[in-house]
């Protein structure tokens, strides 16, 4: 770690990032300290942006699936979800049930496998790495499960425009099952750690409290919410694709500490169990995918909203008629949720930062997007929309 | 180490160690440069206990001052090269690059997109590629091995950096 004096100021400004052992992706932080306390904290964010919006516009609806899964490796299924749910929406396409709660059972099982690997990684940034190793191992069951039903462990491609490409033999089923019940026992184990280990309390508890006002004011979204008391969750406020069939129960807690963060990630896997064991009892019988899904979609606009594992994930697609979408915005939670982590870091230590930092589930991959910041210092730094339009025109026109 | 004044004897028994311990113990450092972070959490999971890398003496770690293997993600965006060169400057010499994924050997699905420099061999040499949109685990295993063998065999693979010119004319013609 690197230290700088800025020599104005007198202040003591440590840079973390864009590589950093602390960090499984590249951002950049600058935590300016008083001794152990940090006093002020700036991000800077776009290491990883690839500008997948833009290329969006120039590949077409069935392309594009592909490419929005990429968006992130973590929460694939989500992002090519909410795209396929937009998509069919515009096409005035009907998805079969059994299709729909396919996905649905898919999204919950990426769910566990988000979670758990959060859980591990949030655990390794406590210094507490035998729970790392553990939880990673558990992980390779629901790895294991996703791989067996799409072929792939990460970017399973579940989806097509229209429905989703596999069905769930009775084998998978007795497995997916099998897998749930270790996980389920696990999960029990787990939860028990987080709430009751020493020396793991006293890295969560107390740390980061996020009040319900706060959470609301700044937009937070996900879990993160939810463990500060915010009954917000896309899959209950307006379910989609097939979570009105399948409703789940929304787990709030209202401490709104790291700790709560923990617990209410923990106990959503719970919920993700009971909803894949219900699914997978009640799959409504039919097609796997529409009969039939045009080209060219005619012109039109559409909103859709998902909730991720780490919170909503909205897209707005719009269509001018061709093959290709005319505009396809994303917005992810980390995103949102990046600001509470600026506004808690001030006042708490600077060892806590890593701490902070997880406890939000950052994924840097979805948040590199274009954003507009309005900087404190002016239009420093700020491109309007018209100037990085132009930017863009003219670095095609350049580019043939 | 070759400014010691040590004899040649001395010399080569010295290279045979350092060839041996790392051989035995690469430590390899990850970095990100624009990936969708599949590839990062199998790399992750190359280390955890179903797959355990550690076993063969691989190590993750921080800083790229300490590290062997430089293992790579994802398409160079515009702001990470930067970053990535000075990361892959940083390491001592000997270094190995392994470049994970689609997107680190051919910039995958992100091709064409406005802020993707390109693959990983545009801007620093590269001595393994594992393919996979990710790669499995054991693919990442088999690529660091097939890396430590070549080097076993005593024919590491070329690593011929750009030079500086190259550099320049490289940065003035994509920006
Ligand atoms: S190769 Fe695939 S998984 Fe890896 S970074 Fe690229 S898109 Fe993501």
């Amino acid at each position: 770690m690197t230290a700088v004096i800025s020599p104005k100021k007198e202040k003591f400004i440590i840079p973390i990032g864009p590589q950093h052992p602390a960090l499984k992706e590249p951002g950049h932080f600058e935590f300016a300290v008083d001794g152990e306390i940090v006093t002020e904290a700036t991000v800077r964010l776009g290491y990883v942006h690839r500008g997948i919006e833009k290329g969006a516009e120039a590949r077409n609806w069935t392309q594009n699936l592909y490419l929005v899964e990429r968006i992130c490796g973590i929460c694939s299924h989500i992002h090519a979800l909410t795209y396929a749910l937009g998509v069919e929406v515009l096409a005035e396409v009907e998805v079969p049930p059994r299709a729909q709660a396919i996905r649905v059972l898919v999204a919950e099982l990426e769910r566990i496998h988000s979670h758990l690997l959060w859980f591990g990684v949030a655990a390794h940034e406590a210094g507490f790495d035998t729970l790392f190793m553990y939880s990673w191992r558990d992980r390779e069951t629901i790895m294991d499960i996703l791989e067996a039903l799409t072929g792939n462990r990460v970017n399973y491609s579940a989806n097509v425009l229209g429905g989703v490409k596999f069905d769930i033999s009775d084998e998978q089923r007795k497995v997916i099952l099998d897998g749930l019940d270790f996980l389920e026992k696990r999960t029990h184990h787990y939860l028990d750690v987080a709430t009751s280990d020493g020396m793991f309390l006293q890295r969560t508890r107390g740390i980061g409290i996020t009040r319900l006002q706060d959470a609301q004011r700044l937009g937070i979204v996900g879990p993160t919410a939810r463990a500060s008391g915010v009954m917000r969750d896309v899959r209950v406020d307006a379910p989609y694709a097939a979570y009105d069939m399948f409703p789940i129960n929304i787990v709030v807690e209202t401490a709104g500490d790291l700790e709560a963060r923990f617990v209410v990630r923990l106990k959503e896997l719970f919920e993700s169990f009971r909803l894949v064991r219900e699914i997978l009892d009640n799959l409504p019988p039919g097609d796997l995918q529409a009969k039939r899904f045009p080209r060219r979609i005619k012109p039109g606009e559409v909103i859709s909203r998902v909730e991720a594992p780490r919170g909503e994930v909205f897209y707005y697609i719009r269509s001018n008629g061709s093959d290709m979408p005319e505009r396809v915005k994303v917005r992810t939670p980390t995103l949102c949720n990046m600001a509470s982590v600026l506004s808690l870091a001030v006042g708490h230590h600077l060892a806590d930062m890593p701490m902070l930092l997880v406890g939000i589930d950052p994924c840097f991959s979805c948040n590199d997007r274009g954003v507009s910041i309005c900087s404190s210092q002016g239009e420093h730094g700020r491109w309007t929309w018209e100037r990085l339009r132009q930017f863009g025109i003219d670095y095609y026109a350049n580019k043939v | 180490m070759t400014n010691l004044n040590l004899s040649d004897e001395w010399n080569g028994i010295l290279l045979k160690l350092k060839k041996w311990a790392r051989i035995n113990s690469p430590w390899a450092i990850h970095y990100n440069s624009g990936s969708c972070n599949g590839c990062d959490i199998e790399i992750l999971a190359t280390l955890t206990p179903r797959y355990d890398a550690e076993r063969l003496g691989v190590k993750l770690q921080g800083s790229p001052r300490h590290a062997d293997v430089l293992i790579c993600t994802g398409p160079v965006t515009l702001q990470s090269r930067d970053r990535l060169r000075r990361i892959y400057e940083q390491m001592p010499d000997p270094k190995f690059v392994v470049a994970v994924g689609s997107c680190a050997i051919s910039g995958g699905v992100f091709q064409g997109c406005y802020n993707v420099v390109g693959h990983i061999d545009e801007v620093i040499p590269v001595d393994a590629y594992v393919p996979g949109c990710p790669p499995r685990p054991e693919a990442i295993i088999d690529g660091l091995v097939k890396l430590l063998t070549a080097l076993k065999q005593g024919d590491p693979p070329p690593t011929e950096r750009p030079t500086e010119l190259e550099l320049e004319n490289y940065d003035a013609a994509t920006i």
